[in-house]
Parts: C-alpha cells; sequence; structure tokens
C-alpha cells in the first residue's frame, strides 16, 4: 500500500515539476544526411551559448517533414533537417495542421560520389556508363535488349574489365531521388535509350522505364545507411558503391574515389557546379515557435554564421559543400522570413 | 487383465543372448550414437557461435576503453581570453572554443619544442591537430568555472584526435594515413615523437563511462554517460511502476479472483501481451503517451512507460508461478489459526514467494534495459548532449538510452565509432550480466524447496 501511494505521489510531483518549465532544449528531427551536421552545429551551440544543446534525431528526410508538420506546441520538434526540398504535400498537411509559417534554409550542398575498394583500380565514369551498367533494358546495336552487361570493359571498352556490382541506396534514401535523376535520367538521355524507350513504349511510361533497373543481382539495393555499403565492398572488392562526399571524406584510407564525367568530386568542384551529381540540403523552421523555444533563434543564426556553414567551418571541413549565396540565406534567417509557395 | 495376457500371444525368443549383438540391436544401438552425435554437433555449433560473437565483441569494444591523451602546461593569455582584463563572466562567455583552441593550439606547439621534440614541415595548424576538438571546449568550461586560472600556467590534459587514438590501437597506420585525407604521416611521427618524451600517453577511458555522446567529428570524445543516466532513469520507472502493479494483479488473479470466464480471458490475454512484439508497444508509447497524453519526446518518463508495458506480463507470469509454488497447506494452516485471507496473503504466503518474484522482476528490467525497437519510435533515438536533471524532474528532460546509444553509434561515418559501439556493447552486456547473476544469487540463497 505504502509503495503505491509513494508512486502516485512521486508521479505528482515529476509531473508538477515539469509542467512548471517549459521544454527548454530544441528538438530536431529529419535526415541521416543532415544529422552530423546539425550534431556538429548543435555541440558547438551546446558549448558556446547559455542554452541547452538541442536534441538532434535522425529517422529520414520525409519522416522529418511529417513530424514537424503535425502542429504546434511544445511536443512537436521545432526543426525539419531534409536533403530534398519540401513537397506540396508536406507543406498542405502542415497548414492543416496550424504550422501556416515555415522557414527554409538552405545550409549547402553535398555531393554523391561513387566509390571502390582502395585497393582496386581506378574508374572514369559517365553517366551513361551507370546507366548501361545497371538499366533494365538498354541500346544496342541499335535495339532495346535486356542488359547483357556482365563487366565494366562491357559498358565502356575504357573502363577495367572488371565484373558490374553496384551498391546504390535503396528507394527510402534521400540520395537515391538524387542518383535517379542525376545519373540515370542523364544516363538514359545520353545513351540513346530513352529515345528507343519512350518510342517503344509512349512518352510517359518510356521515361519511367529509364529508371527501372536489372533484376539479376548485379545492381543491390542497400536500404541500411553509408557504412553498410562500406562493410559490403570490403567484403566484395569488385563492388563500387555510392556514398556521400563528407562519409567518403572520412575514409579515405579504405576508398578509391571515382571520376563523374571526367571530374573529381570535391569541395571545389560541387561549389562550383562542374561535378554533375549534388544536392542541396535544407532545414525547415517552425515560425511559432520562435521566441517560445529558447535560442531557437540563436541557433539558426549560428548555423548559417561563416563560423559554422561558411568555406572554411567545420561543417566544410567535414564534407558540406558551402552554398555561394550564404549571405543571403544569413540575411532571410535573420529577417525569420518565412518561405513563399513553391514554383 | 489376465484374460487379455492369456490371449496375447507368448513372444518369440527372438534367439541368441543380450550380449551377443544382433541386427536390430546394432540398429537401436547406431540410432542413440547417432543421436548423441547430432546432440554433440548442436552443443558444439552454438559454443563456437557463442565465442564467435563474444570475440568479434570484445575484439573490437576492448580499444574503447583505452583512450590517448596529451598532458602539457598550458598558459592561458589573458590577450586572448578577457580582452578587457575585468575577469566579468559575462565578458568572459564570449569567448567561444575557436579563442580556446588558438591558447591549446599555441601552448601545444610551444610545449613541443620546449620538449625538444622536432616538428618538422608540420604547420602549427597540423600540430595542433593532433588534439582533440573536444579540449578546447573542457578549457573553457574550466576557465569559466574558475576564472582567476586566467593568466597562470597549468598542467592540462587534452584528449588525442581519433585518428592519432587510431594510430595506437592498430586501427591507423602509416601506409592508411598516405590516403587518409584526415591525417597525415609525419602528424604519426610527431605523435610517435611525444610519446617517446611523455608527453602523449595512453590510460583508462573514464570518460567513456561519464562523458556524453559527441559528434561525427570527435569520435575521441563519445561516451556513454547520458545514456547510463537515461537506462538508470528508465529502469527506476519500469521498476516503481511494473512491481507493485505486477504483484497487486499476480495476488489478485492467483489468490483472490474467482475462476470462470472473463478470468480465463485476461489470463490467456496475459500470456499473448508476453509475445506480443516489443516494436508494437512503441507504436502504442507514440499514441498514447506523447501524442495523446502530451509527454515530451526523447524523455525517460516515455521510455519507461512503454517498457512498464512491456515488462508487466514478464513478471506478473513467474510471479504467479511462484505463488502459485507455495503449498495450500501453509494457508490452510493460516486460515486455520484465524488469519483472514488477505493476512494469510500478505503474512504468509508472499514471503515465501518473494524470492520467485524477485527474480522474475530482476530479469525482467535485464530484459527491459536492452531492449531498443519500441524506443526508436519515441524519439530516444537521437543526439542528446546534455545529462538530464536530477529525480523526478530529470525523467521529462531528453536523454538517450544504451541499446540506442549502440545503435546510433553503428550509423556514424568516422571509423572511430565502430570501437565506441563494440565498446558500448561490452558495457550493456556487463550491466546484463550482473543483473543475471544478483538473480541467480537470490534464487540459490532463498530458494525453498517443498
Amino acid at each position: 500500500m505504502n509503495t503505491a501511494k509513494l508512486t502516485v505521489s512521486a508521479l505528482a510531483m515529476a509531473a508538477a515539476a515539469s509542467a512548471a518549465d517549459a521544454r527548454d532544449q530544441i528538438q530536431i528531427a529529419g535526415s541521416s544526411t543532415v544529422l552530423p551536421y546539425a550534431t556538429i552545429v548543435a555541440e558547438a551551440f551546446g558549448e558556446n551559448f547559455d542554452f541547452p544543446t538541442p536534441v538532434v534525431e535522425g529517422g529520414g528526410s520525409g519522416a522529418g517533414r511529417k513530424k514537424m508538420c503535425e502542429g504546434v506546441g511544445e511536443n512537436t520538434i521545432d526543426i525539419a533537417n531534409s536533403s530534398s526540398r519540401i513537397k506540396q504535400s508536406d507543406i498542405d498537411t502542415c497548414n492543416a495542421n496550424g504550422v501556416t509559417e515555415i522557414i527554409e534554409v538552405r545550409i549547402g550542398y553535398d555531393g554523391i560520389v561513387f566509390a571502390s575498394d582502395v585497393n582496386g583500380p581506378e574508374f572514369a565514369f559517365t553517366p551513361a556508363d551507370w546507366y548501361n551498367a545497371l538499366a533494365a533494358e538498354v541500346v544496342k546495336d541499335g535495339a532495346l535488349v535486356a542488359n547483357p552487361n556482365r563487366t565494366w570493359a562491357d559498358v565502356n571498352a575504357a573502363l577495367p574489365a572488371q565484373d558490374i556490382l553496384a551498391f546504390i541506396p535503396g528507394t527510402k534514401h534521400g540520395t537515391r531521388e538524387v542518383f535517379d535523376v542525376k545519373v540515370l535520367e542523364e544516363g538514359c538521355k545520353a545513351s540513346g535509350a530513352e529515345e528507343a524507350l519512350v518510342a517503344a513504349k509512349g512518352e510517359e511510361d518510356g521515361k519511367k522505364a529509364c529508371l527501372a533497373l536489372r533484376t539479376d543481382g548485379l545492381s543491390v539495393d542497400i536500404d541500411g545507411d553509408y557504412t553498410e555499403t562500406l562493410a559490403r565492398i570490403a567484403a566484395n572488392a569488385n563492388a563500387v558503391g555510392v556514398f556521400g562526399l563528407s562519409f567518403y571524406q572520412n575514409n579515405t584510407d579504405k576508398l578509391r574515389v571515382a571520376t563523374m564525367g571526367g571530374v573529381v568530386p570535391s569541395v571545389e568542384t560541387i561549389a562550383s557546379g562542374d561535378y554533375p551529381v549534388s544536392r542541396p540540403l535544407y532545414f525547415y523552421v517552425k515560425k511559432a515557435h520562435l521566441g517560445v523555444i529558447p535560442g531557437l533563434q540563436e541557433y539558426i543564426d549560428f548555423f548559417v554564421s561563416d563560423d559554422m556553414a561558411g568555406p572554411d567551418g567545420p561543417l566544410a571541413d567535414y564534407g558540406l559543400v558551402s552554398d555561394p549565396e550564404l549571405a543571403a540565406t544569413q540575411a532571410a534567417v535573420a529577417a525569420g522570413t518565412a518561405m513563399g509557395p513553391l514554383e | 487383465m489376465t484374460d487379455a495376457t492369456v490371449s496375447l500371444p507368448r513372444p518369440v525368443p527372438q534367439g541368441g543372448s543380450l550380449f551377443t549383438l544382433d541386427g536390430r540391436v546394432k540398429r537401436r544401438n547406431a540410432a542413440e550414437a547417432r543421436f548423441r552425435a547430432y546432440g554433440m554437433t548442436a552443443i558444439v555449433l552454438a559454443l563456437m557461435a557463442l565465442v564467435w560473437l563474444l570475440y568479434s565483441i570484445f575484439a573490437a569494444g576492448l580499444p574503447a576503453f583505452q583512450q590517448t591523451f596529451v598532458t602539457m602546461p598550458v598558459m592561458l593569455d589573458p590577450a586572448v581570453l578577457d580582452k578587457n582584463g575585468n575577469r566579468d563572466p559575462a565578458d568572459l562567455a564570449k569567448v567561444t572554443t575557436v579563442g580556446y583552441s588558438k591558447v591549446l593550439a599555441a601552448s601545444f606547439v610551444a610545449a613541443a619544442e620546449a620538449a625538444g621534440v622536432d616538428t618538422g614541415d608540420l604547420k602549427p595548424k597540423d600540430i595542433a591537430g593532433l588534439l582533440s576538438e573536444e579540449s578546447a571546449a573542457t578549457l573553457r568550461t574550466q576557465v569559466l568555472a574558475d576564472p582567476a586560472l586566467i593568466g597562470q600556467t597549468i598542467e592540462f590534459t587534452a584528449l588525442a584526435g581519433g585518428r592519432i587514438d587510431g594510430y595506437y590501437k592498430g586501427r591507423v597506420t602509416m601506409a592508411s594515413a598516405k590516403v587518409d585525407s584526415n591525417v597525415k604521416p609525419e602528424q604519426l611521427v610527431l605523435a610517435d615523437a611525444l610519446k617517446a618524451k611523455g608527453m602523449l600517453v595512453q590510460s583508462f577511458n573514464a570518460g567513456f563511462l561519464t562523458m556524453p555522446d559527441a559528434s561525427d567529428k570527435r569520435p575521441e570524445a563519445a561516451g556513454l554517460g547520458v545514456a547510463i543516466v537515461g537506462s538508470f532513469y528508465m529502469m527506476i520507472v519500469v521498476l516503481v511502476l511494473s512491481l507493485p502493479i505486477g504483484v497487486a494483479a499476480s495476488i489478485y488473479l492467483e489468490e483472490f479472483a474467482p475462476k470462470n470466464r472473463l478470468t480465463d480471458i485476461i489470463e490467456v490475454n496475459i500470456a499473448n501481451l508476453a509475445a506480443v512484439p516489443s516494436i508494437v508497444f512503441g507504436i502504442l508509447g507514440l499514441a498514447v503517451f506523447i501524442n495523446f497524453g502530451g509527454l515530451p519526446q526523447s524523455a525517460p518518463i516515455v521510455g519507461g512507460l512503454v517498457l512498464t508495458l512491456i515488462t508487466l506480463p514478464r513478471i506478473i507470469i513467474p510471479t504467479r508461478a511462484a505463488l502459485n509454488a507455495v503449498p495450500p497447506s501453509i494457508r490452510d494452516a493460516a486460515l486455520g489459526v484465524g488469519a483472514s485471507k488477505l493476512q494469510s496473503v500478505f503474512h504468509q504466503v508472499l514471503p515465501l514467494a518473494m524470492p520467485g518474484i524477485l527474480t522474475g522482476t530482476i530479469i525482467g528490467l535485464a530484459q527491459a534495459l536492452g531492449e531498443t525497437a519500441p524506443l526508436l519510435l519515441i524519439g530516444m533515438v537521437a543526439f542528446v548532449r546534455d545529462f538530464p536533471g536530477a529525480l523526478p524532474g530529470g525523467l521529462f528532460d531528453p536523454a538517450a538510452a544504451l541499446p540506442v546509444q549502440i545503435y546510433n553509434w553503428t550509423q556514424r561515418g568516422d571509423p572511430g565509432f565502430v570501437e565506441r559501439a563494440s565498446g558500448a556493447i561490452i558495457v550493456l552486456l556487463g550491466f546484463l550480466l550482473i543483473m543475471n547473476a544478483v538473480a541467480i544469487f537470490l534464487r540459490r540463497k532463498f530458494e525453498r524447496r517443498w
């Protein structure tokens, strides 16, 4: 009996204690690509400001945006990290739940690199090579055939005669979207397959068929993260994997990076736009929480400051490609400008 | 009976003696030998799997308990740390870790030169790169806590960077450093020279158990502190809620409840509940405690409540078994000398069942401690650097938990986190082993057989 009474009173006390003080730390969730950058900023923020360190969760871009759009209030998150731009459907959900004003912040760019075992041969790819290696149907001698290529040399005589085995991100990853658009679609066009597919299947289905991959086990979807891709390459020295630039930069002793269209991926070539496979990274702030959650304004100002997101900051050090238009972003963040409708 | 035996035909003797093996006996013996061989194979396979598992965890994880440190005198330069010279805490706080890392770098270069270490062609930035970025933050905290230190030269122990630490653990080699963009071979040479002078030492890494998580840029500073506190808080919630509720429910069902359809249904459902996949409880926790109840995300209270739901059936089942094992004669004797039903239960039956109840509770808690899946959904898999407050308010602050910290670390890009994740597994296994040992001890010590 005493135990029960104690339990009840302890819980009541705890509830009272929590009701008295509001949430004082920022809560963030979303993209696992943005996660390391967000933790680096959160750590530095906690060290240098009189606010608690923000709590940063992963979970994926879509999940983060959905969580942000759940509503306004202390038990909803303040910021959603995202490796792709917010979608109209997210904005609609947000509006329906009372989240009407969202601040969009582009923090920089992320490059997607193709890398193989450090002891293997060098690769110099073009998007067309990747299309011809991985697509379900390719053009051979002017006709559409099921993909017959077994080695990279079959695809392009200039490539090493190594068996094709590619570890690409699974469909739930934001990285896959970029891979589809910037590599497969481009390669589909460049190799002439798009024309043939559109002729065979019609406009819409033909373009969709560009993204259809071979299913004979030479192209493997990785649903885990880059650490899994790395482990698979360690076990299969023949394989080529898809990584984020920052992950590659932290594992240059295990991976050999391939060029794409003749350009070596680096912070510089991505910033200049020469390296073709890159994407912007964002975070989205719930404007209604500014001024309610202590430190939120300071955190977002700090995130986009030159000390953090600038070309010499720790984020660039870790592999983020600094945004050339950072100054405009800083001004927009300082003014708290909410994003307009999507173009 | 007798008729039956008479009607049976007498078994025809198969001939020969029991001691000479005929075909049938041989076949039977062979079947037995085969069965034994299968059993042995199964056990050997299981043991090999266990040994392999433990070997891979310990081989990868034990280095996490060792860490490389750099000890040096640090001159806390007032020109950098307190420009106004008034020691005003507000002004001091304006100097960020960038300022402190400059002070640290200058002192480190000076200390290396004073020790007579040849720094070769390395730039000061590369020399300072041997130190963890965490050390600037540590120094800043130390100075802000005691501003009188400014202007003095203090003996400071800094963490070495992750790659330098990895070099002494065999993760980084001269060959890998050549192609690694995060470390240069010359830095490793310098580290060796510093080690020879005794400035760089490897020692036990207490910080692994006490420090909070760290970002991807400083794996050497990542620790389990917040995760251990978070797990501890959750276990308190589980214990405080599930023990009284579970025991009360068991006593009622076992001693007082009428045996009818309804109690049968309840019993079956408790057994079913114990078999429900734990992720389901996570979804329930998200819907009920966070979305409906308005409790905060990532808080140990929510984790504790969800784990309580998982643990309840795991406590009720062994508790009922323990109560059931107390012989009816004890109850009858108590009732016979005039005790009420309640008195017989609380004065006689419950104390006798206590060892079984405690064992069940501890094993239930141990299972809850290792539970990961439900915590994924309630925001516990997060980067949390601040320790939660004191009890009971701390239950509502964000915290991590041991199993999710492991999951978290396995996803990080820096190779240093592989070692941390395995080290965390060792810590978690250690806790589980202790809890199970306590359970076995209690059972052995207090168990009674009738």
